[in-house]
């Protein structure tokens, strides 16, 4: 908007009890841009996505959406999370809504959009991630690929300013892996910004801007996905992307 | 037995072994047929040889299944119990209404409902803890008693209330095991796209909380159409109670078995229901 970050994560300390999860994160995410958080499990990649979204509260530190703190304790979460989009490892539909009412649900509930409008742009959106005709079928009867599509379109059909990626392919076959990255793709391709946390280092390296590694809560090091993936700097790194090289994984 | 031959063979093989399957199939299974209706009939009989049998059964059959009295009791029963499915049905619209909204309290997690969280919280463990008919007696004289202007002192409003409050408790404890049953990752969803935590309740965890209730619920449906003929204790002349009377006066039971066929005719398709619904749930998750 000014030219400065969407998100700009600064200091952020997260503890659950006595388990120091997030220590001191910093982290911007310019306009336009993607920034993949990459780690092993455990590090913290999804509590950072969590703590971002309002979903956990943060002990230390400030996180701000277009320049304005929403870390606060009296800033109002609901309308912060109006302008993000989250999407979950294990998808989280509503199983007990049809496809299109799990993306019209927060259009219509929380942006107050006519149900006739959000509709229309909810069957677009479908229909251009290759959802179209399920709309009217439960989650439950699509494969796990589609139904992380649902889930981005969920997330994305409201216009957030910026989307959070969490893990959005670890729950998925491998076969299915390439259709929701294709999807998130486009989403980069129309220049959303994200912030994204993956095991997919191929995928990290096309589509993000910058890569973060992320180890025992402390961002170890950053820069460009060249940089990151093919020389790092830290020995923690490098064991890290050893082991994805061994385990097939890059 | 083990004999590989040419493809020809191999196929006829397979084609006789395949009959031969299927009439030992069909053998095992007419067989197990036959068992099942020699078994019936040995003990159904049995049962009933010796119920018929028995030194008292000739009083049993003209004190408890005369026709006579059957057809002179049915009508003043069949009215007693119109009564009971009147009240049962304003009874059960309540406790549903009283249920949801103490399951909701106590659920929640706002700091200014705490006072109400522990008096429902209270209020289940009491409630559920006496004994129904104990409530019964408790609400239907002791409200009338307190001599307050405006309380009802009607006995079928009386037991009306106590019935509430006793199913009110339970039917709050089953919705609230409903609610804390659907995944964390529903409310985080639901919060994720901007809803306020009363809209992920409302739009999003309470409507697959009921879904998985619906069988417990329609159980406790099924109990309190049967304990609706406890306010016979407070004088309302309902099904029980007519009967009851009839049977006193006539020195014959018969009115009782009138009453409970009444009270079948209304459980069992509820218990088919219950059935139904069960099984339902349970395609759906799969």
């Amino acid at each position: 908007m000014n030219g400065g970050p969407v998100l700009e994560i600064r200091g952020v300390t997260k503890a659950f009890g006595e388990r120091e999860v997030l220590h001191g994160i910093d982290l911007e995410v310019f306009e336009h841009k993607a920034v993949a958080v990459i780690g092993a499990s455990g590090s913290g990649k999804s509590t950072l996505l969590r703590c971002v979204d309002l979903l956990e509260e943060i002990d230390d530190g400030d996180v701000f959406l277009d320049g304005e703190v929403i870390t606060d304790p009296g800033v109002d979460t609901v309308a912060v999370r109006r302008r993000l989009g989250l999407v979950f490892q294990a998808y989280n539909l509503f199983p007990h809504l049809s496809v299109l009412d799990n993306v019209l649900l927060g259009s219509v509930r929380a942006h107050d959009i006519p149900r006739a409008d959000a509709e229309e742009r909810g069957r677009a959106l479908l229909g251009r991630f290759g959802l179209a005709g399920r709309e009217g079928d439960r989650p439950d009867d699509l494969s796990g690929g589609q139904q992380q599509r649902v889930a981005l379109v969920r997330a994305f059909a409201s216009r957030p300013r910026a989307l959070l990626l969490d893990e959005v392919t670890s729950a998925l076959d491998p076969e299915l892996v390439g259709e929701v990255l294709e999807a998130v793709r486009e989403l980069k391709a129309e220049g959303m910004t994200m912030l994204i946390a993956t095991h997919e280092m191929s995928f990290a390296r096309e589509v993000a801007d910058a890569i973060a590694f992320l180890h025992d809560g402390r961002i170890l090091e950053s820069g460009p996905p060249e940089r990151v993936l093919s020389s790092p700097q830290r020995p923690e790194t490098q064991r890290f992307l050893r082991r994805l090289l061994e385990a097939g994984r890059m | 037995m083990d004999e590989r031959s040419s493809g020809g063979a191999a196929a006829r093989l397979t084609g006789d072994r395949r009959a031969a399957r299927e009439a030992a199939r069909a053998r095992r299974s007419r067989r197990g047929q036959a068992i099942a209706a020699a078994s019936s009939v040995v003990v159904l009989g049995g049962l009933a040889a010796l119920v018929l049998t028995s030194p008292g059964w000739p009083e049993v059959r003209d004190t408890f299944f005369s026709w006579e009295a059957f057809k002179d009791s049915f009508p003043g029963v069949l009215e007693g119990f119109w009564l009971d499915v009147k009240l049962f049905v304003i009874v059960e619209l309540a406790v549903l209404v009283l249920g949801l909204v103490v399951a909701l309290v106590r659920t929640s997690g706002a700091p200014a409902l705490f006072p109400l969280r522990l008096l429902a919280a209270a209020y289940c463990d009491i409630f559920r803890g006496i004994p129904t008919i104990l409530l019964v007696y408790l609400v239907g004289f002791g409200i009338p008693a307190l001599q307050l202007a405006g309380l009802p002192t009607d006995p079928v409003v009386l037991g009306g209330v106590a019935l509430a409050l006793s199913y009110g408790a339970y039917v709050a404890e089953v919705y609230r095991a409903g609610i804390v049953s659907v995944h964390r990752g529903q409310r985080d969803a639901a919060l994720a796209i901007g809803l306020t935590e009363g809209q992920a309740m409302r739009y999003v965890i309470l409507p697959q909380a009921v879904r998985r209730v619906g069988p417990p619920l329609l159980n406790d449906f099924i109990s309190l159409q049967k304990d609706v003929a406890l306010i016979s204790i407070l004088g309302p002349q309902e099904a029980f109670r007519i009967a009851q009377i009839d049977a006193s006066s006539t020195f014959n039971y018969t009115p009782l078995i009138a009453a409970a066929l009444l009270y079948l005719c209304v459980t069992v398709p509820l218990a088919r229901l219950v059935d139904r619904v069960g099984l339902g749930i349970g395609g759906q998750t799969r």
